[in-house]
């Protein structure tokens, strides 16, 4: 990656890196999918499995684990704080991007995504098991989950909004319209109000990857938020989707890839800003 | 929940398969139904699929066919455009050994818990909602070729 003129090259690893990797003890290969049968159905040899529903959530509050829980969680997979954990999923990594989100809430920054995820490793033909690696235990001190740096909550994106500060819409350009089916019984993506938050751009979080799902280059990401859209390293950012994990990867490319210091996920997002009572929403 | 006696009779065994499973032995039945999935024939639509028949927000990019057959009853067919979309293929594969065929007032009886039986109530929303909507549209379009057979 090192010619990728990527800010932080080393957020991201190539699938060779990953083959080369695979038997090496100070890394920790980690699935995290959309599709909760495809760790199930074969993954990279010795990797684990972290599920955004069961390990990271909160299973009474709409939250994310505490630093006691992640704690609990990492040791389980034998991860230290010195180990290097990579990320891998489904959805051009999605969910791959949105674990490594949640890392960096407990300062776990030895991390990185593998670029172009599960099916770049599958279309190479490379290896998949369906053997669950078990490793020894390990002894894993977090810091206490520190949410302000990249993370936003509703209110904090209220006073964004009313400071005409930037936010990006990642969703499809039919969900930021706010266009619903009409279909009897039809689900509707979990909210009761449709449309997009004041003043957010649309740039779907799929023009940042290219066809074989890897991340553009850095050249063609300028052009697309920068010259495209206007955006510019010094701003204060905020993205969001509609439950976070699409604009956890739009995150990762604004922060890791172009170097934007100040970008922050909104994982409300739009279950909780389209059910809000009293927020204004654009159509 | 729905009793499993509110389903049509020709899904109930399979629902059992699934009462009081572990997630071990969930995934390994839904992956076997995933890997006996039958993409829609050719005869009936080919690529690019129209967007009428794509099931909104299905990540799995999922597609929902169907004709009347001359028993009256309805044949219906899916295509899974995501090459990872296995619980996409599972539901369809499913729902095509259970009730291919059968009257429209049949697959419109299927209950939306559905998919929480067969994939466990601690699926994501959103996954949740993609499955849902292969099962509402499948209903939908029973319904409206029910509809035309009748007009004919």
């Amino acid at each position: 990656m090192s010619n990728s003129g990527y800010a932080y090259p080393d957020a991201l690893v190539s699938t060779d890196w990953v083959a080369q990797h695979l038997n090496n003890p100070a890394v920790r290969i980690v699935e995290s999918n959309e599709d909760p049968l495809l760790y199930a159905s074969g993954h990279i040899p010795g990797a684990i499995q972290i599920d955004w529903v069961t390990d990271l959530n909160d299973q009474v509050r709409r939250d994310y684990l505490d630093r006691k829980s992640f704690e609990s969680l990492l040791s389980k997979h034998g991860i230290s704080n010195n180990t290097k954990v990579v990320f891998y999923g489904d959805k051009n990594n999605w969910w791959a991007c949105y674990a490594f989100w949640v890392f960096q809430l407990f300062g776990h920054t030895n991390a990185a995504i593998m670029n172009g995820g599960r099916l770049k490793w599958v279309e190479e033909q490379r290896p998949l098991t369906k053997e669950v690696p078990h490793y020894p235990t390990s002894t894993y001190h977090a810091q206490e989950r520190s949410d302000y740096k990249v993370r936003a909550f509703r209110d904090q994106v209220l006073s964004h909004v009313n400071g005409h500060l930037p936010l990006i819409d990642v969703r499809s350009p039919g969900e930021f319209k706010g266009e619903l089916t009409h279909m009897p019984d039809y689900p509707q993506e979990g909210a009761l109000r449709a449309g997009h938050i004041p003043g957010a751009k649309s740039i779907p979080w799929s023009k940042a990857v290219q066809p074989d799902g890897t991340f553009k280059p850095s050249d063609d990401l300028k052009a697309l938020y920068e010259q495209d859209n206007g955006f510019a390293p010094s701003q204060n950012i905020i993205t969001y989707c509609r439950i976070g994990e699409r604009s956890a990867h739009t995150w990762f490319v604004l922060t890791y890839l172009l170097g934007y210091p100040t970008v922050r996920n909104y994982d409300g997002s739009w279950t909780e800003w389209g059910n809000s009572v009293g927020v204004p929403i654009e159509k | 929940m729905a009793d499993i006696s509110e389903y049509p009779e020709t899904l109930r065994d399979v629902m059992e398969m699934f009462e009081d499973i572990d997630e071990h032995g969930r995934a390994e039945i839904l992956l076997d139904y995933s890997s006996r999935f039958q993409e829609v024939p050719s005869y009936i639509a080919q690529r690019p699929f129209p967007e009428d028949h794509r099931v909104q927000r299905c990540e799995s990019e999922a597609y929902v066919f169907t004709e009347p057959n001359a028993e009256g009853g309805i044949n219906f067919y899916f295509a899974v455009e995501n090459p990872q979309g296995v619980s996409a293929k599972a539901l369809a594969a499913i729902l095509q050994e259970s009730l291919m065929g059968e009257k429209a007032e049949t697959i419109k009886a299927v209950p939306h818990d559905i998919v929480f039986r067969l994939f466990g109530k601690r699926i994501s929303m959103g996954k949740g909602e993609g499955l849902l909507g292969m099962v509402a549209l499948l209903k939908y379009f029973a319904d409206l070729t029910q509809k035309e057979q009748k007009s004919e």
